[in-house]
């Protein structure tokens, strides 16, 4: 299903060297004075720690990079050794166990140590913990915003409020306490204004999908070069460039009738096409995106590529209104949703992508996904009238990825879509 | 040891002939009765009697009072124990811990089905996805995830958490409860401050002289609390301190003293906490089913009963591992409650998959063992059977304590 050449397209090589510079800059931050806030993906501030000239460090982030170089089973051995359980998240084992082995980013270089903890508590309990568990490694100051969660599935006058007094009150006075700068609001909305040009074509990529055959795999592609660099790079001229490139490869693609980029070349004879709800494994990332694309099987939607932000609904960055458009952004991420929210998006997501139906990898190490999945597998099959799959693996902890099983799980279930199929022509 | 002497040790005697043991007896046998019926007789009864609303909550930082004074009766829900698990192992997968499934089981097999609604407060992921789950599993019931704030400023946490109180009460209001009105709210707050002073009493006791208080006891008593209405559950908390203490057949043993902690939300089976206290330990501190203590001091009577209610939970709630730290330091609060309470070590008693308790762990721990205080740990379920591997562990860690401490 594709072809032996694995050539990378110009806008993969771009962020590539994107992100190798961010880390060079990382590394030289105690050289250069630079400051550098440790923060999460879901509900970041990217924005306002680019108007302190403040770099991120996103430790999930660290924690798959770690894991995609075969790091992480030593990292969680030697968190488990100093008294993590072997029962939660392994991200956070991979984040202690990499710090207590000398900090060393992915390209190798140390990463710098934070100058300020920027707790975005947004869509996850251990978010939480984990910086109380940093807090104590790091002895640095932490500036915690938590984002109440969208329990009744709105946002109200009230949490957004919430929100917006603690970025005012609690996150900008610790970033100018941090960098000893005062917070400059215009270069914030500038930041802002760049944001949601991004936003504008990083959407378009993803509704690419709805093409036959679909340009892009929004799930592997989607967390491998698409939207990776939306979290670190949000903000500024290099992301609005980066997308801007990237839109018009995925648009020459959809031109030319093209399918996705895979780790063994480009896809062609596209056989299924699924959404996929959760995370991905990364230990063996490649191994996993491979039996999809073995099977001609492409992800045209997923809820993993939302946690970073939710933006197919229509939200956009707004300068106008700086402090209150970065909690509604915080506060529309992906995992801050309730169950019937994930459940329409997925159900949404069936429908609108043309999709012969859905997988759920269901993670160990992620109770904000996992709990409730198998009701949202459920649910789902009925409101959209396609199958449904579940697998199961680990963030991380390569233990917890066994190959073989998945691999027929995936075959099952493709051997299912095509019986449906045969059945319906009957 | 002794089977007898065993059975002594964890104050399971029977207790027969004596006039005053035997109430006593009659009255934990009550609350054990409360506790085990699934089906929530106590809250159906109440309800017939009543016709008031009946609202279920995962028994972690709610406002029973607000629901109190508009004649709601808030019911604690804290699983199904030991019920055999049909449909609810079906929702989740083996690493999620057993809370939700059995509560899960209990509303599709009908126990809850005397609730108007639940609510569920902010515990950890699990509780507040099961929230949504609630919500499409029982479309007819009032579901509310209760968030509550972790900035305890008044000026942010506190206009937040004001807001979800109002909230709710408008709410319930809408579902035909009684308007929430400043007086009668300021009633509940008695009754409420009555009850955990006494609670806070019976732990003072315990403290003082646990063979007088059993925690296996305690627990049945303060675990009836989540079903009984507010003034009958102060009038057991009273009557079972009378009796307890002036049972002339509680006499000290030779017991390790410890403070049990992380069994906050999924509690451990009744046999667990005996195996603990027939294994050498008296336990002098817990943190079994916090929201009877999850304010450290009484809430104000008088003045804006809302505002105290927040200001309350801002300012007097009890550290634990749901709640944020701010600039406090981890483990300070329990290395202060080892002290309070002359304990001689700690047993780290989680549930198995508890996200809360497990990462708060190896702060406390470490917090532990700097100030030279023994512990050790192992993890349950609220269904676990078997205790023959925690018996070994935990007596012989009372006996290190005992054979080894300074003391």
């Amino acid at each position: 299903m594709t072809t032996a050449e694995a050539r990378k397209d110009d806008s993969q090589i771009r962020q590539k060297k994107m992100i190798g510079d961010h880390y060079d800059r990382l590394a030289r931050a105690r050289d250069t004075g630079a400051r550098c806030a440790y923060t999460f993906v879901p509900g970041n501030l990217t924005e306002l720690l680019l108007a302190f000239d403040v770099l991120p460090v996103l430790p999930e982030i660290n924690a798959l990079q770690s894991g995609m170089r075969g790091k992480s089973a030593e990292y969680i051995g030697l968190a488990e050794k100093i008294g993590h359980s072997e029962d939660v998240c392994t991200y956070v084992k991979c984040d202690i166990g990499m710090l207590r082995s000398g900090n060393v980013g992915p390209t190798g270089q140390p990463l710098p140590p934070p100058d300020l903890l920027l707790l975005s508590y947004t869509g996850c309990f251990t978010f939480m913990k984990w910086f109380e568990l940093l807090r104590e490694e790091y002895r640095c100051p932490v500036a915690m915003l938590h984002v109440p969660y969208q329990g009744d599935g709105r946002i109200t006058d009230a949490m957004r409020r919430y929100v917006v007094d603690q970025i005012r009150d609690t996150v900008i006075p610790a970033l100018e306490k941090s960098t000893g700068r005062r917070y400059d609001e215009e270069r914030l909305k500038a930041c802002l204004r760049l944001s949601a040009q991004a936003e504008d074509d990083f959407v378009r990529v993803l509704e690419s999908a709805k093409h036959r055959p679909s340009p892009i795999d929004a799930y592997f592609g989607g967390v491998y070069y698409i939207g990776p660099i939306f979290t670190a790079f949000r903000g500024t001229r290099e992301a609005v460039d980066y997308y801007r490139m990237l839109r018009e490869e995925v648009d020459e693609r959809v031109r030319q009738g093209r399918g996705p980029i895979t780790p063994d070349g480009e896809m062609s004879g596209e056989r299924y096409r699924v959404v996929v709800e959760g995370p991905p494994n990364w230990t063996s990332f490649r191994e996993f995106w491979k039996m999809f694309a073995d099977e001609g099987a492409v992800v045209v939607a997923s809820t993993y590529t939302k946690v970073g932000g939710v933006y197919d609904t229509g939200f956009r960055h707004d300068p106008d209104r700086p402090l209150e458009t970065l909690a509604d952004y915080c506060l529309g991420c992906y995992t801050n949703l309730n169950l019937p929210g994930r459940v329409a998006m997925l159900t949404r997501y069936v429908r609108d992508y043309a999709a012969d139906g859905f997988l759920i990898n269901s993670v160990k190490s992620c109770n904000s996904f996992s709990a409730g999945q198998l009701l949202i597998l459920r649910e789902v099959e009925t409101r959209a009238g396609r199958p449904g799959g579940f697998i199961e693996s680990d963030l991380v902890d390569p233990r917890y990825f066994s190959a073989a099983n998945i691999k027929n799980r995936l075959e099952s279930y493709f051997q299912m879509i095509d019986q449906k199929r045969n059945a319906a022509r009957a | 040891m002794s089977g007898t002497e065993a059975d002594r040790r964890a104050g399971g005697t029977d207790p027969r002939g004596d006039e005053g043991a035997e109430g006593l007896q009659a009255l934990v046998d009550r609350a054990g009765a409360i506790v085990f019926d699934t089906a929530l007789g106590t809250a159906r009864a109440w309800k017939d009697r009543t016709g008031g609303m009946v609202i279920g909550y995962m028994p972690i930082a709610v406002p029973r009072e607000v629901l109190h004074a508009q004649g709601v009766l808030p019911v604690g829900i804290v699983g199904g124990g030991e019920i055999e698990i049909i449909r609810g192992d079906a929702y989740y997968q083996s690493y999620i811990c057993h809370i939700p499934r059995s509560t899960i089981e209990l509303g599709l097999n009908g126990s809850l089905d005397v609730l108007d609604g639940m609510l569920f407060p902010s515990i950890c992921d699990v509780i507040r996805n099961l929230s949504g789950m609630w919500t499409m599993l029982f479309p007819r019931a009032f579901v509310r995830y209760l968030d509550v704030p972790q900035d305890f400023d008044p000026a942010r946490g506190g206009v937040f958490y004001r807001d979800a109180i109002e909230s709710l009460a408008r709410d319930l209001e809408a579902r035909g409860a009684r308007a929430l009105d400043p007086a009668t709210l300021r009633r509940s707050i008695a009754l409420y401050n009555e009850n955990r002073r006494l609670v806070r009493e019976l732990y003072d006791l315990r403290r003082a002289r646990p063979w007088t208080v059993p925690t296996h006891e305690l627990y049945l008593v303060l675990r009836a609390g989540l079903v009984l209405p507010v003034e009958e559950h102060t009038t057991m908390l009273r009557d079972y301190r009378r009796l307890a203490a002036s049972d002339p057949g509680r006499r000290p043993m030779d017991q390790a003293r410890v403070v049990l902690i992380g069994s906050f939300c999924e509690q451990p089976p009744l046999g667990l906490i005996k195996t603990l206290e027939r294994s050498g330990c008296y336990i002098v501190d817990d943190d079994l089913i916090p929201v009877h203590r999850d304010l450290r001091r009484d809430v104000p009577e008088d003045g804006d009963p809302i505002g105290n209610l927040v200001q309350a939970f801002l300012r007097d709630g009890a550290p634990g591992p749901t709640r944020y730290i701010g600039d406090d330091v981890k483990g300070r609060d329990l290395v202060e409650r080892v002290r309070a309470s002359a304990a001689e070590g700690v047993i780290f008693c989680a549930p198995s998959f508890c996200d809360p308790a497990l990462l708060d762990q190896p702060m406390t721990a470490r917090a532990v063992d700097a100030a030279g205080i023994p512990w050790t740990a192992f993890k349950y379920s609220e269904n676990s059977g078997q205790f023959q591997a925690i018996r070994e562990q935990a007596g012989t860690f009372a006996d290190s304590i005992k054979l080894w401490s300074p003391a």
